[in-house]
Parts: C-alpha cells; sequence; structure tokens
C-alpha cells in the first residue's frame, strides 16, 4: 500500500524525483513520556546515502529521536516519513518497515545462545525465507565487511565488546536495509575497541549507506557525518557540515563542544 | 529394648519372591513420569507465555490455574480428577489418570518457573529480535524460549524429580506403582523395615537417572554450554 499517496503531502512527495525524496523526514516531530516533553517539534531531512549524526547532551533527546525512526518510539505530533512509509496517524506494519531500517545498539544485544553465524542469518532465514546454503554465503559476506570472517562459529560471549558490535553491525547489513541506525554504539568501549568500530562505520558510509548515528565521538562526527545535528532540550539547536563544530553559533553548542575536548 | 533391636534378623527374601511386582512397580513409576514430563514442559511454558503476553482473560484463566494447582495437595488434585470423571460418567484407566493428574499438576509449578526465566530475558533481545522484522511468534521460538529453558534449566530438573518421587501416591487410585507395590509386600511379609529401606534405594537411584538423563539432554539440546562449558 503506498500510504504516502494518502497523506495530503502526496502531490508533493509524488513531484519529487525518485533520488530527491529524502529517506527519513521530521515535520514538526513531537514525543512526551507521560509530563516530561522530549521532543518538541524536529525538522530534519536524511537523504539516501546520507549520514547524520545526532550530537548532543544526555536527555536532549538523540536517542529518541532516532527510536522514532524504526518505530521502537511512536510519535505524538508531527509527520515523521521512513522509505516511503508514514510513522504518523494510523496503524504502522513496523515488522515491514523494519525490514528497511537496521538499528545497532549501545549494548550490542547479540544473542547469546547463537553462534555469530547464526545470530547475523536468523533474520534473513525466517523473514525473508533464505535457504541454508544462501544464509552461509551471506554470513561470509556480511561478516568479511565488518572483518571477522573467522569468527562465524564463536559465540559473542567469546568475543570482545568491538568484536560483538562489530557483529551486531554485520547482523543489521544481513537484511540489506536502507538506512541504519546507530545509537551510541561505542559508548560501552574502551578508545582502542571504539576506533575498530568507527572505522566499519567509516567505511560503510564511504561505501555509500545511508546512517543516522547518535555519538559522543566528535571527532567522528566531524570527519564522517555529511550532516551533525546538535539536538538541546527537545530541539535542534544547530545543524550543519561537519566544520560547524570548529565554529559553534549557539553558547549551549561552544559550551558542549568545549566541555567535549 | 536395647536387646529386642539387636536380636531383630533382616529378611530381605521378598527381594526373589516379589522381584516381577518390584519390576513392574518401578516401570509405572518411571512411565508415568517420563509419559508426563514432555506434555507437563509445554503445557507450562504455554502458560508462561499466556501470562506474560496474553490477553487479560489468558492472564487471569491461568493465575487461577496456577495458584489452584499450586495451593492444594496432589493427591487431593488426584482424588478429584479420578473420581470426578467417574462422576461425569468419563471412564479413564488409574494409568491415563494419573498422567493427566500429573501433567496439570507439574505445568503449574512449570509455569512459574518459565515465566522466570523469561522474565530474566533482558529486554535489549526482545528489542534486537523486533528490530529484525521477526514475529513475536518467532522471537519466541528462536530467541526467548530458548533463552529462558537455558536460564532456568536446573529449576526444571527438579522440579520433573520432585514430580518422579511424588507419584509415590499414585496407588491410591490403584495405580500400582513402586511405592504401592512396597505396600502390597510389606502388608504379606511384615518386613516393613526392610521393604521401605530397598524402595527408598530404588527412589534414590531412580532419581539420580532421571537427573543425569536430563543434564544430558541439556548437553543435547544447549550446544553453547557443549563447546564453552557455560554453567546451567
Amino acid at each position: 500500500m503506498n500510504i504516502a499517496a494518502t497523506t495530503p503531502r502526496a502531490t508533493e512527495i509524488q513531484s519529487m524525483t525518485r533520488s530527491d525524496t529524502p529517506l527519513v523526514r521530521f515535520h514538526g516531530v513531537r514525543k512526551s513520556f507521560g509530563e516530561l516533553e522530549v521532543l518538541k517539534g524536529i525538522d530534519l531531512e536524511v537523504a539516501s546515502g546520507e549520514v547524520v549524526a545526532l550530537i548532543g547532551r544526555s536527555g536532549s533527546g538523540k536517542s529518541t529521536a532516532l527510536r522514532c525512526v524504526n518505530g521502537l518510539e511512536r510519535i505524538n505530533a508531527g509527520e515523521l516519513t521512513v522509505c516511503g512509509r508514514a510513522l504518523h496517524g494510523g496503524k504502522v506494519d513496523l515488522r515491514d518497515l523494519r525490514q528497511d531500517v537496521g538499528i545497532v545498539f549501545q549494548s550490542y544485544n547479540l544473542f547469546p545462545h547463537l553462534t555469530v553465524e547464526q545470530n547475523v542469518t536468523l533474520a534473513p532465514r525466517k523473514v525473508h525465507k533464505i535457504g541454508a546454503a544462501e544464509a552461509r554465503d551471506l554470513a561470509e559476506q556480511v561478516l568479511a565487511q565488518v572483518g571477522l570472517s573467522e569468527k562465524a562459529k564463536n559465540y559473542p560471549e567469546q568475543l570482545s565488546g568491538g568484536q560483538q558490535q562489530r557483529v551486531a553491525i554485520a547482523r543489521s547489513l544481513a537484511m540489506r536495509p536502507k538506512l541504519i541506525l546507530f545509537d551510541e554504539v561505542t559508548s560501552a568501549l574502551d578508545p582502542e575497541l571504539t576506533g575498530e568500530v568507527l572505522r566499519v562505520i567509516a567505511k560503510l558510509a564511504a561505501e555509500g549507506m545511508t546512517m543516522m548515528l547518535v555519538t559522543h565521538e566528535m571527532a567522528f562526527a566531524r570527519s564522517v557525518a555529511d550532516q551533525v545535528v546538535f539536538m538541546h532540550q527537545g530541539r535542534i539547536w544547530e545543524s550543519g557540515k561537519g566544520d560547524m563544530l570548529d565554529d559553534p553559533q549557539t553558547p549551549e553548542l561552544r559550551q558542549f563542544v568545549g566541555n567535549g575536548l | 529394648m536395647r536387646g529386642c533391636a539387636l536380636s531383630y534378623e533382616f529378611d530381605f527374601s521378598f527381594l526373589n519372591d516379589y522381584m516381577p511386582e518390584l519390576w513392574h512397580g518401578i516401570w509405572l513409576t518411571l512411565g508415568m513420569t517420563i509419559v508426563s514430563i514432555v506434555p507437563g514442559f509445554a503445557l507450562g511454558t504455554s502458560c508462561a507465555i499466556g501470562r506474560l503476553y496474553g490477553p487479560p482473560w489468558v492472564q487471569r484463566i491461568v493465575t487461577i490455574y496456577v495458584e489452584g494447582i499450586r495451593n492444594t495437595p496432589l493427591i487431593i488434585q488426584v482424588f478429584w480428577l479420578f473420581f470426578g470423571l467417574a462422576v461425569l460418567q468419563v471412564r479413564v484407566g488409574p494409568f491415563p489418570a494419573a498422567v493427566i493428574a500429573l501433567v496439570i499438576n507439574v505445568g503449574a509449578y512449570t509455569a512459574e518457573i518459565m515465566r522466570a526465566g523469561f522474565l530474566s530475558i533482558p529486554k535489549g533481545q526482545l528489542e534486537a529480535a523486533a528490530c529484525l522484522a521477526l514475529k513475536p511468534s518467532q522471537s519466541l521460538w528462536s530467541v526467548q524460549i530458548p533463552q529462558a529453558v537455558e536460564r532456568v534449566y536446573p529449576a526444571l530438573v527438579s522440579q520433573f524429580v520432585l514430580m518422579m518421587l511424588a507419584t509415590s501416591i499414585m496407588s491410591q487410585i490403584s495405580a500400582e506403582e513402586l511405592t504401592g507395590v512396597a505396600y502390597m509386600i510389606q502388608s504379606f511379609t511384615f518386613r516393613g523395615f526392610e521393604v521401605y529401606l530397598v524402595i527408598a534405594v530404588i527412589y534414590f537411584v531412580m532419581a539420580c537417572l532421571l537427573r543425569l538423563t536430563l543434564l544430558g539432554v541439556a548437553q543435547v539440546s544447549f550446544p553453547r554450554r557443549r563447546r564453552l562449558g557455560t554453567p546451567l
């Protein structure tokens, strides 16, 4: 079903050429948890192939914004369109959406009872119904992408944190998503392991994967992101190219960047 | 008194005379135990899932069932089922009646054990499964049930061993399992002390064997444990 056609903006969306259609479009998005409004009107567009870094203090709403994109949180007001599907109003087929939108978590969330290969191929086998041979090839391919081909038969607990996180990235890649969300994926890692995970993400970015990252790695955001979004108190306070971090326009970003260095 | 005790002569000749009956009792005890384990586990797991994820009316029914069973004696449940079915004109033999009662009984305890197992799985696991576009049923089968079982396996083993020991009341509905046979032998031989000593040893051995068997099942079912020696 073409959800876009039923929205008031259908003509607007259809008038654009396909490549111009943003993969993700926030328009006045609001989200509350009880009394607490954590997103107070977010406008943001992510084009296909773009890397967007969300930065900001804890509690600024960046993780919530990210989690709205694959339906882990439901927005209360505004419009949110992801990969051609409207996530506002009406019923949303989350399983359908999530075949296009992968996510990698801070705590990896690998399945501890399954081997690396089984972790990576579980969803393609169950959801895309691929066969055993195809699954093996797929695992080989995505594990090579994250540099862990030799760990296919290991269990997650046998791997370092950085390796586990790379397996989680491979698990996401195995679903062939159009967009991957990274939710503070290096926050639990030491600097060395952080480096190995960031290198994998940078490689994916170079290969053209569309990504949204919530991150505290300012240097990484500056160098890899096409768009850096600084969130403060539930609003987008400042956004721009990576070099905006060198020349903050608001005292809040100046203070945030200053504290981070 | 002391002289009396010392002059007591042990007599285990019943072991010879009643061997077929003893074997019959052992097989019946083992039989009703083994037949009850899988359906009892399935019933308990289904109830745990129903109580955790089902609609409110399912949760209510499961709660009533679990609490009803866990707070009444097994022997009353057995009588109630056996004589209740008779009142309803349903003819069920002692062995099937015993098995049905055991499944219903162990299902309630298993439900609580498995519920604890499901609750102990970190939320991130469920989120990860959902974010990989797995259906709730696929998440249950591939992610939640294997992890829940692995986490509570020792408690499940204890419960099934307890269930085997609890079959000792089934002679009350004329399923002549091991304890029933023991009662019969001692009433013929008046060698109660020896008979029940032997029966206790037999139960002990059977319980150890059941434990070992179930741990062997774990070695096959949990490849990670086999590979890494992860403690259960």
